[in-house]
């Protein structure tokens, strides 16, 4: 491998990953204020759909991206209902969703499967692409993966630095505390709940108008819900972790390319289904991280590590607020 | 209080009226918006799914995969489990049949592996949940990651397997492993295209489920647990002891419902040999709520819609996943149908000690 084509693979991991990023992102601000969406896998996909669609059909591609993040925050909106005001149980509600809305993706994108449509645009941004290597990695994109990278540090700033966020972690963290301080947590929980079923939806929008562009039965994206779901996890609920995940997933799966140029004789199926025993293998390690750190036998170099790694959910993730 | 038979049966069944009439609205809605004609599909639906003899065969063949895998996930979500590893189970269920009709074909005593494939089947599918269970239990994976985990492993496996070791002589296709001598087949009745060992087995695991659950020490020791953990530790209960109890029981049987879809509707191993149906089986049970006969209705309506909507590509060039909107929806409905009523029941209760007071 030389030079220009590790440019290449980092630069088509950084393009990869955005919508992975923007969907862990949307579920990491959710779960922050105490609810799961577990809808990620159908809702990726019901948005990627409806972007593509709306893009097609109007030739915008602001009304394709617009169309996507409503049809994410809808979807998170009847969790939201569902689970806080219903009191019915996020899981149930969102595996419901998970399996409805790709069913619902499939049978209305039906007409729409395998057009050519409207794609987003390179976008280099002048002087900074010519940096050498990181000019092409990070600023020789297009606006939505410029996009997916701010959005990191704009929701790590919400998240710790501002009051919003704060009151938004202590109906994750502690409920009936905020209740004390005069926050209705069912209504912030719900507002979260579709802030990031946005981000959720644009992750889908970028799906179908960038990343795998056009729309089909399969799109691509299946899966990804998932990986995202679980990227929460490995990221201990921090937005920049989160992230991260996301960075190291999309480049084994980039890395899954070459080794099927190694490997001619197993089929590419078989590719597709490896990052998922990777996931039970992260699940497994941060299960044991968390259960080993501030163990006395643990020397501190590995101490930090283990810090570092994992992260407590926030204590009150997936308990309803108040009975009525 | 006038808490009669009558009275406790007509809100059931408002609820189940409501809410069946709020998803033919909602379908008919989703229907106009991709210009379809509600009607005609509703027709073409119900049409491919009891229109005739071979249609109720084809009905009652997907039927018994989702009874089968509901009976499993009655035993697991009474313990609390969100076994969605069900799908994978059902599929190492097969694989594990495969391997021992393959061992068949070049046996003497072909019978005796058509046999064999129902333990191997359970073997499979069991071992495929106590995985799930031990990720669970020791490892610290919440199962619904370590399940689906393993379903996209078991698919990627059974991909390999056919385009790798149990390929087709000569060609390696998506159509799947080569057909069994008709030896191997589980026999099904003549013109009506249904196995009755695999009829009767299905029937069999209901009763059998439905009495494990309420009259023996398993099924009160997996409510107990489920019900509290920590308190039916006090009681000398395993509460990791008994979660794998319950995931063994459902691999168990999704391991069955794989033995049969080998051996009795496809002859082979193919890439979709699960059909989905355990994921379907959630939702079955779901909208059962949790109750076993239920289960079995919601399956055979569920089913139904299954192998109904499969006209919709043929007669009106539309895509056969409407039948997942409409189960979802069904879900959703129920899901929205029983808040409201347990609302209203606390809302009553309240009103009566107001009374009282």
């Amino acid at each position: 491998m030389n030079e220009s084509e590790i440019t290449l693979l980092f630069s088509s991991v950084v393009a990869g990953a955005a919508p992975i990023v923007l969907a862990s992102l949307g579920e990491t601000v959710t779960e922050k204020s105490g609810v799961i969406n577990l809808s990620l896998d159908g809702s990726i996909l019901l948005s990627a759909m409806v972007a593509f669609v709306a893009a097609y059909e109007t030739n915008s591609l602001a009304l394709g991206f617009l169309s996507g993040a409503v049809s994410g925050a809808l979807i998170a909106l009847i969790v939201g209902l569902f689970s806080i005001y219903l009191n019915r149980s996020q899981v149930a509600v969102g595996f419901v969703l998970t399996l409805m809305a790709r069913d619902l993706a499939y049978f209305l994108g039906n007409p729409y499967s395998r057009l050519q449509g409207p794609q987003v645009p390179p976008l280099p941004i002048p002087v900074l692409e010519k940096i050498p290597f990181f000019g092409t990695v990070l600023f020789n994109q297009n606006l939505p993966v410029y996009f997916s990278l701010i959005m990191i540090g704009v929701i790590w700033w919400f998240l710790y630095k501002t009051p919003a966020g704060l009151e938004l972690r202590s109906v994750g963290e502690h409920p009936e505390a905020s209740y004390a301080r005069g926050i209705d947590p069912k209504k912030l929980r719900l507002f979260y709940t579709i802030c990031g079923g946005l981000l959720v939806g644009l992750a889908g929008a970028l799906f179908s108008l960038s990343a795998k562009p056009g729309w089909g039965r399969p799109q691509g994206a299946e899966g990804t819900g998932w990986i995202a779901l679980a990227l929460v996890i490995f990221g201990g609920w921090h937005p920049v972790k989160a992230a991260c995940g996301a960075y190291l997933f999309a480049f084994l799966q980039v890395m899954g390319i070459y080794f099927q140029n190694w490997f001619p004789s197993i089929p590419s199926q078989v590719f597709q289904t490896a990052p998922f025993p990777l996931m039970i293998f992260t699940l497994l390690f941060i299960s044991y991280a968390q259960k080993k750190t501030g163990d006395a036998d643990v020397s501190s170099r590995t101490q930090f590590f283990l810090k570092l790694i994992s992260g407590n959910a926030p204590a009150a993730l997936g308990k309803p607020y108040g009975n009525t | 209080m006038k808490s009669t038979v009558i009275s406790r049966f007509i809100p059931a069944f408002g609820g189940i009226v409501l809410t069946g009439a709020t998803v033919a609205l909602l379908t008919t809605l989703v229907l106009i918006a991709a210009g379809a004609p509600p009607l005609e599909v509703f027709y073409y639906i119900t049409r491919g799914a009891v229109g005739s003899g071979t249609k109720i065969a084809q009905t009652l063949n997907a039927w018994i995969p989702l009874t089968l895998c509901a009976c499993g996930l009655l035993f697991t979500f009474r313990i609390g489990l969100w076994n969605i590893g069900v799908e994978g189970q059902m599929m190492m269920g097969a694989v594990f049949s495969t391997m021992a009709l393959r061992w068949g074909m070049t046996s003497d005593y072909p019978t005796m592996y058509l046999i064999a494939a129902f333990p191997a089947g359970i073997v499979g599918g069991g071992l495929w949940a106590l995985l799930a269970g031990f990720l669970k239990t020791r490892g610290g994976v919440n199962e619904i990651f370590a399940g689906l985990g393993l379903n996209f492993v078991a698919q990627g496996f059974i991909l390999w397997l056919i385009f790798g070791p149990w390929k087709r002589p000569g060609i390696a296709s998506m159509s799947g492993t080569e057909l069994f001598p008709i030896e191997l087949w589980l026999s099904s009745l003549k013109g009506f295209r249904i196995s009755p060992v695999g009829f009767s087995l299905t029937v069999a695991a209901v009763v059998l489920t439905a009495l494990i659950l309420r009259y023996t020490k398993i099924g009160l020791h997996l409510k107990a647990v489920g019900a509290n953990p920590f308190a039916s530790r006090l009681f000398g209960l395993n509460p990791d002891k008994n979660m794998l109890l319950a995931m063994l029981f459902a691999g168990g049987f999704a391991g069955v419902a794989g033995t049969i879809q080998v051996s009795g509707v496809y002859h082979r191993l193919i890439p979709a040999i699960s059909g989905s149906y355990g994921y379907l089986a959630l939702l079955v049970v779901m909208l059962a709520n949790y109750n076993i006969w239920a289960s079995v209705g919601v399956a055979l309506l569920f089913a139904g819609l299954n192998v109904g909507s499969i006209q919709l590509p043929m007669m009106l060039q539309m895509d056969s996943s409407l039948s997942g909107v409409i189960q979802g929806a069904l879900v959703l409905t129920a899901l929205a149908v029983q808040a409201l009523r347990e609302k209203h029941k606390s809302f009553q209760k309240r009103a009566n000690s107001n009374e009282r007071i």
